[in-house]
Order: structure tokens, then sequence, then C-alpha cells
């Protein structure tokens, strides 16, 4: 009995030998990509396309007095000139408070006064020449405090004020526990205002779309790079007063994303409008400048963080206010506050917390969405406010961390369910793999010091339940040459999820990858899904694949048993065939699927399923289980500072990081370090500049994003704690590895030079300038 | 581009007429002195690999090979290619379709995510695998056999990408000399 019960598990486990998740395969879409041939926006051409360009104001903030069209009508080539005039709109923005086309006033370098389409893009571009606009300079507001303040002017019309100050476009407050107890309970107090910059995406491919409206059917087709297309979809039809389901959306192949695609930007509906005006398709394709002006950036805030701790170590409570520069006006950006208070109120085992957080408008350019969702800014403050704790209660700043790590089966005071938790094994991996506290980082001279630093993070792992569904749906088909079909609703922007949903199919249907077809980028064809955000495709849309490939097995199996002969319903997909179990006889799929087509009762071999999440949305004080599972990562980062130069040189980065289960090695590996080198870029270099509503640095040659000869050495180590929840075990990982990377950096550059630091980037400016000011405040003390 | 010329035409502007060699073929045009080779590349030729990523010489995205050298498309004039070797990501590619080393070792090792920086980061690798071959040659040079790490992290510098943080793009450069070595 006991050697049968033996045999039996070892069985399971054989079975349960996975063939081809968790492999190194490369992206299926790569060598398209790799020879040149794959088409992104850019690289379209239709009959008869025009191509489009847009006229921005010359002033941040102005009344517009007049706008006079008429000489660049005339212009040779011209086909359509538009202004907010020429057109039936509505707003766009999650707010509806940013209209397409701006008439009367300028309220941001990217407000956009006209449009024109016309034979080439340089008639275009010079037709914009043409265009003479009358301005009344007004002086505008470029700080988020000085637009709360009762003397400034209402920047944005179009929000009825639903809250106190008329600049402010949105709150979030959010608290749990007693504060004013934990305040009491607490040995040490510490209180910091840190200030955040403006990153942008800089995707490579710059901002595009090609509208083409069919006046005959009036059906309007979008070539799009969106990563939300069926929110898209709606959006556009919102903007544009027509019928969702009259505009198809295809998304070429998409040359970067990162969040910059999430929302619908002004672009886009003009694009469309110029196609509906001319009745050809038009297109627009951002130069870099104007990439840089006037696509999306990640929020600049100011957070006033005030934390506390016992006497023992234990985090006893946290009050956070942000002060965010929402610019003119509100996109998704405004709502990351969502992220942020997760990561203030979960993030280490923490008895209180009160948080608040207010957008407001100003006559800067307005914030994106950036991976990370403000997580990378709240992680940046907590982890720093977190050495300083450590150092008042000296204690020893990885050992703080262990001892307020989250653990498995948490329930932290804002309701998020820790069901599987990395934290941790984290901490611990990174601390032992960079020999924290044992290796002396010894200095290679009295002008270059070395430090080290520590920083965690914690982020939605199973999508995020912000919208009505955050489910994805799939159909599968399999045809009768055995080839297979998916057909899901989620989307590739470079970050691999082809591949994993092929590997998924290849898994479960015994299927090779090369008889694998991925389709996802047509609303008209695939099933709904909320887009590329949260991290959350190879959860949603991977747990949504297996649903559809359950349902499929069950239709194949009846077939199989009847061509078989057999009652047993235990069959094992592989090799392109259907085993029997029992008997070890076997057919070919494609034959089984010939037999379900062309036999009685004659059926096809496609299923359909649609995945929803198990999480829950949050009730009115944001608390609840928001997301299907949640990631933890580590970092232990290493620097060495010339304190001649300033020059911040980062070493080493360890990163641990929880994601469920490794799906496929090569992807992951790709994931976590360029996240991690967006971080770096994050920490040290890069930041839009702005004076007076204008952008100073428009440019790579000054924006600095870093080039290979930047890159630390990466040593990852995943670590697997296989989710229920996710497919195979696996969490989402895209946005992890970026958000603790500035906060680890900055912690061990302040560890280097025995400063601190309270704003990013640290500049070699900044850093020179910190280290003067020292010199100047050690020489008065010891006066 | 080719309607360009035409209006070009009307206007009677000065054209130059220009041969070349484009991915190992003959082949010649009629150009505006301003066209830079970018533009005749991806508008004229319809060679659509080559991508405009800044058009201003600052990324790499649109780099080629002039004479086996790699150069920014961009900033490059067209007429200037008038007589030279002109290879861009289609020339690379091998006539059937299968893929160069170096593209290979790219898909091999992760290296591409969104694409749109491949093209020109793959026709830089090129050109550093041209420059240790034809070095190679050079009798008395003192130089090692093939590029270090930071030798081809230094090389790359011109070519930006968003995706990957450039590590399995030099490991994929790597693996190339080892194997050539």
């Amino acid at each position: 009995m006991q050697q049968k019960n033996y045999s039996q598990k070892k069985i399971n486990r054989m079975k349960k030998e996975l063939k081809v998740i968790g492999k190194p395969i490369p992206k299926q879409d790569a060598n398209i990509r790799v020879t040149g041939k794959a088409i992104y926006g850019h690289d379209i051409v239709l009959p008869g396309m025009l191509y489009g360009a847009i006229l921005r104001t010359e002033h941040p903030s102005a009344i517009i007095e007049s706008i006079d069209v008429s000489e660049a009508k005339k212009f040779p080539g011209v086909i359509c000139v538009i202004t907010a005039d020429d057109v039936d709109v509505n707003n766009i923005g999650y707010k509806r408070d940013h209209p397409i086309l701006k008439k009367g006033e300028a309220n941001c370098t990217r407000d956009e006064i006209a449009a024109v389409a016309a034979e080439t893009k340089e008639i275009a571009l010079q037709a914009l020449k043409l265009i003479k606009v009358k301005y009344k300079i007004r002086k505008g507001v470029y700080d988020a405090f000085d637009a709360l303040k009762e003397s400034a002017p209402q920047i944005n019309k179009f929000i009825s004020g639903k809250f106190e100050n008329k600049n402010i476009a949105e709150k979030f407050h959010y608290e749990h526990g007693n504060l004013e107890e934990e305040k009491k309970k607490s040995q040490h107090i510490v209180t910091r205002r840190f200030t955040l910059p403006r990153m942008t995406h800089a995707c490579m491919a710059t901002s595009n779309i090609t509208a083409s409206y069919n006046n005959v059917d009036r059906k309007l087709l979008l070539y799009s790079s969106t990563q939300v297309p069926f929110l898209y979809q709606r959006d556009m039809a919102h903007a544009l007063k027509m019928n969702p389901s009259d505009i198809r959306v295809i998304q070429p192949v998409i040359g970067g994303g990162f969040g910059s695609k999430l929302d619908m930007h002004p672009f886009e509906p003009i694009c469309a409008l110029l196609s509906i005006k001319t009745g050809k398709p038009v297109q627009i394709i951002y130069s870099r400048e104007e990439e840089f002006i006037a696509s999306p950036i990640r929020q600049p805030m100011v957070i006033d963080l005030t934390a506390g701790v016992d006497k023992h170590g234990n985090f006893t409570f946290r009050e956070i206010n942000i002060v965010k520069d929402n610019g003119a006006y509100t996109s998704w950006g405004a709502t990351t506050p969502f992220v942020i208070m997760q990561a203030f109120s979960s993030l280490y085992k923490l008895k209180a917390c009160r948080f608040n957080a207010m957008a407001v408008y100003t006559n800067n350019v307005f914030a994106g969405s950036f991976r990370g969702y403000g997580n990378p800014q709240a992680t940046f403050a907590l982890e720093r406010v977190i050495d300083l704790l450590a150092d008042e209660l000296g204690m020893d700043k990885a050992e703080i961390r262990l001892l307020n790590a989250n653990e498995k089966g948490e329930v932290t005071g804002q309701g998020l369910l820790y069901d599987t938790c990395g934290h941790k094994e984290c901490l611990e991996t990174v601390i032992s793999k960079s020999h924290y506290g044992k290796k002396s980082l010894a200095n290679k001279d009295s002008r270059h010091k070395r430090g080290i630093g520590l920083a965690s993070m914690l982020h939605v792992g199973g999508g995020a339940k912000i919208y009505r569904s955050d489910g994805c749906g799939t159909t599968l088909k399999i045809d009768p040459y055995g080839y297979c079909t998916i057909i899901t609703g989620s989307n590739e922007i470079g970050q691999g999820s082809e591949t994993v949903l092929a590997m998924i199919a290849s898994e479960e249907l015994g299927i090779d990858l090369k008889k694998i077809k991925v389709i996802n980028t047509d609303t008209d064809v695939k099933p709904w899904d909320v887009g590329v955000h949260a991290s959350r495709t190879s959860f949603v849309a991977g747990n949504s694949l297996l649903g559809a490939i359950k349902i499929l097995k069950e239709k194949l199996n009846r077939k199989t048993a009847e061509l078989l002969k057999t009652s047993h319903p235990d069959f094992e997909y592989s090799e392109n065939k259907i085993i029997s179990l029992k008997s070890n006889e076997s057919i070919a799929l494609d034959k089984v699927v010939r037999e379900m087509h062309f036999s009685q009762p004659n059926e096809l071999a496609i299923a359909s399923y649609f995945y929803e999440p198990s999480s829950k949305f949050q009730d009115k004080d944001f608390k609840g289980n928001v997301s299907g599972t949640y990631a933890f990562a580590s970092q232990a980062i290493t620097v060495e500072v010339d304190t001649y130069t300033g020059n911040v040189k980062v070493l080493d980065v360890y990163v641990a990081q929880d994601v469920g289960k490794v799906l496929n090695p090569l992807l992951l590996g790709g994931q976590i370090e360029g996240g991690i080198l967006q971080g770096v870029g994050y920490a040290l270099t890069e930041e839009l500049l702005m004076h007076e509503g204008r952008i100073l640095n428009p440019n790579f040659h000054n924006y600095k994003m870093l080039t290979a000869s930047d890159t630390p050495e990466i040593h990852f180590y995943p670590i697997e704690t296989n989710d229920k929840e996710g497919p195979y075990g696996a969490k989402g990982v895209g946005e992890a590895p970026l958000i603790p990377t500035a906060a680890a950096i900055a912690n061990a550059v302040c560890n280097a030079l025995d400063l601190e630091f309270l704003e990013l980037p640290i500049t070699p400016e900044k850093v020179l300038f910190a280290i003067a000011e020292k010199k100047r405040t050690d020489k008065m003390h010891s006066l | 581009m080719k309607e360009q010329l035409k209006n070009n035409k009307t206007k009677m502007e000065v054209l130059h007429e220009i041969s070349f060699t484009l991915n190992e073929k003959k082949v010649s045009c009629k150009i505006k002195a301003s066209t830079v080779l970018l533009d005749l590349i991806r508008d004229f030729f319809e060679l659509k690999g080559t991508k405009p990523g800044c058009n201003e010489g600052e990324c790499g995205a649109c780099t080629v090979l002039v004479n086996g050298a790699p150069v920014n498309s961009c900033l490059f004039l067209a007429v200037n290619a008038n007589g030279k070797n002109i290879t861009t990501i289609e020339g690379l590619t091998n006539s059937d379709g299968s893929l160069h080393p170096v593209q290979e070792s790219l898909v091999q090792h992760g290296a591409v995510q969104c694409g749109f920086c491949t093209s020109g980061m793959a026709m830089s690798i090129k050109a550093l695998m041209n420059q240790y071959e034809n070095s190679q040659h050079v009798p008395g040079e003192i130089r090692s056999e093939f590029p270090t790490r930071d030798e081809i992290k230094k090389y790359l510098e011109g070519n930006l990408c968003r995706c990957t943080g450039y590590v399995k793009i030099v490991d994929a450069a790597e693996k190339l000399f080892a194997k050539e070595d």
C-alpha cells in the first residue's frame, strides 16, 4: 500500500514537471524586431495619407485673443486647418477637464491651438508658421504651493468646485490605527520633507498615431500605440461624440510604453478630427523635442513624512502629507495616491497611518502615469526615513527592516491580504549576498567614498481593481492542422506577454511554440481587457488563458475518448499528441480537431473564457484587498562617490524579488535589469527641468538618459513564493524592479558621505554643494 | 518622399544624382542637397527597418553602416553616400531571411524588448566586429583580438535603449566575440 502511494506521488510529480514554463525561451516576436520587419506606427504608410502637425502655444499662460489661419489655409499642399472653433467635441481626461484644442486661453506650454493636415510633413510644419495667434501674456502659477494661495487665479475652469480650494484637482485621505496613541508610544520621531522631480518616459519611439476615417460607412480606424485599447476606444468615442463600436483600434508594434500610453492625449483625437474633416488617412508623429515637451511625465511632488519607532525598533506610525503638481489638466497621474498610500500604509508592519494627498493645478506640464505609479516617490521618502529612524535608535539598518518586514498571512491596516509574502526572504537574501555590514566598504582613497543602501518595496502583483472589472478575456482556437491561435484581450508593448502566453499554451496543450499564434492588436477581434498597467498582464491574461485551455481540453478530451474508445478521462497533451494515461495509446491533436470539425456533432475546437481576479474594490476609505496578490522586493546597492566631481557611480545592485514563480528567466531578467536602470536614472541623472512653465532640456543631450557604460553589476535573486492565485504561482513583475532603486541609491550615497539628501536626482552639483555645506557646518561646530 | 521629389521638380530645385551600393545592390536616385540618409532609406527606398529615434544624432536608433563604419543616418547628408557602400538592418539579415550572428545573438540573449533601438544596436555591434576583424590585418598594432566588456559598453554608448538596461545587449555582443575567438 505504502509502495503504491509512493509511486502514485511520483507519477503526480512527474505529471507536474513543467516542460516549457520556467525555461529561458527568447521572445517569440524578437526575430521580426531584430530584422527591422516589425511595423511600428512610424512605418505605416496608407494610400493618400496626409501628414498632421500641431501648433502649440508660445506662452505657458496667456489669453488667446485671436487665431488667424487664413494664410496657412492658402499655402500650397495644405488640405485642412482646424482650431477649437471648427470642431464639436468633448473634453478629455478622467476629470474631463482637458479641451482637445484650446480656446480663449492657454494654460500650459503643451497647449494645442491649431492643427494642420498637408500633403507632406514639411508643408504641414511650414503651414504652422503661417498661423497668427495674438496672445495677451499672463503671469502664470508655476508652484503648487503658490496655486493653493487665496490670491492665485483659478487655473482650470472646467472642474466644478468640489474641494475647498479652486486649484485642487483631486484629494485623497486615508487612515488606520490610533495615530495619537502611537505617537505617544514612539521613542523617536523623524520628520522630513522630500522633493521629487519630473522624469519622462523617453520611449525610443516617439508618440504617433495614424487615423483613417471612412466617410462612406462613417467608421474610424486608428493605428495607435495605446496600452489600454478598450478604454481608449471609449475615451475617443466620448471625445469625438461617436459610438465606440464605430472606432476600431489597431495597435502596430509599440516602441516603449512604461505607462506613457495609459491616457489618451490631445494629439490623438486631433489626428482623428483631421481625418474626419479631410476623409483621408492622417498621420501625426512627434519629433523628439515635441516628445519631451508634450508627452507625459512622472508626477513631481513634495512629500512631508513624519514617522515613529518604539524603543524596540517597531514602527509605530506614519503621517504623510503630499502636494502633487498636477499641471494644467488632470490625467490618470492624479490617481497615483491609490498606490502611494499602499506603500505608506502597508510596506513593513505598521500600527497607525494617516495619509493626505492632493493634486494641485499649476501652469506646468501635466503628469501622466509612469512605471511604478507613484510608488518610487513614496518608497524613496519612506526608506530614507527608515534609515534615519535606525540612526536615532542606534540600530542596524538591516536589523530594523528585518524586524518590521511583512509576513505571510498578514492583513495590513489597509486590508491588503498577504496570502504569500517574500518580503523577509528578499531582505535576508540581499543582506547576505551583498555582505551587508560584513564587507568593509573600503574607500579606494580619500577622494572616492563608498557606501551601501537598502530599500524594499510593495506593489500590486495580481492586477489592481480600480476599474469596474480588472478582467481579461481569451478566445482559444486549434485549427485542423494542429496550430493554436490565442486571441487575447491583453497587449504586447515589448514586455514579452505574447511569449509568456504562447509558453502557457505550449505547456498545457503540448503544442510546439512555433505552432502557436497570438492575436492581440485589434479591438474588433479581441475580447475585452483593461489594458497594460499595474504589472497585471502575465497574471490576469495568463489566468484567462488557463481558463480557456481548461474548457477547450474538456471538448478535446471528449472527442479523444470517443476516438480511442476509452471511458478513462485522464489524458496527457504532449508533442502535438493526446495520450491516454491508462492505455498509453495516442492520437495526433490535429486529427482530433479534424474529427471534431468534420464528424458528428460537428463542433469547433474553440473556447472562450473571461477571468476576473479575486481582488475587491476598496471602500470609500480606500480599504480592501485591491489586488489578487502582492509583489515584494528588496535591493542592496553599493555606490562610489567621487568627492572631487560629485559623480556617483553605482557599483553593484543586489536585487531579490518575490515573483511568485519564474515563468521565463530570460524575460524576467530583462524586466529586472531595464527597471533598475530606469531607477538609477531617477536617482541620479534624469530630470525634466522647467522654468516658468517651459521645459529647458527637451533633448537627449540635456536630459541625461543612461547609456550602456552606466549599467551597474546587477545580481538578481528571484524568490518563488508560489501564489495560489497566480498562473503557476506567478506574480506581476514589471514595475517592481525600479521602485526601490532610487531609495537604495539615496541611502547608499548618504551612507558614503554621512550626509542627507532629500531630493532626487542626486546630481553632482547637489553632492558637491552638500559636501561643502557639511565642511562649513563642521568647521563652525569645531570653533 | 516620391511626392516631394515631384513637387521639387516643378519648382525647378536643383537635384543631385547619386549612385551607391545599398545592401549589396547598385542604386541611383536624384535628391535634394538637404536630404538626409535616414529619409532616403526609409521614404525613397522604403526600407523601414532603420528607425528614426530623435533626428538629432543623440539616440543611435538610425545607425547604418557607411563603408562598414557606423553613422547616425539622421545627420548624414545623403549626397555624401555617393559612391559608398551602405548597409542597413535589411542588409544584415541573410538573403534567405535567416538571421546574421549579431541578430541571432541578440535574440538568444533576450536583448530585444520593444525593439525600436534594436536595428541601430545591431548595426553598431556589427561595426565593432568589422573593426576587430579588420584590425587583425594591421601589422604591429597593439590590440587584443576581441574587445573587453567595458570596451563594448563604451562602443555602444551612442545607442540608447529604454527597455533593457543594456545588460543583455552587452551579453549578446560579448558572446559574439567569444565565439569568434
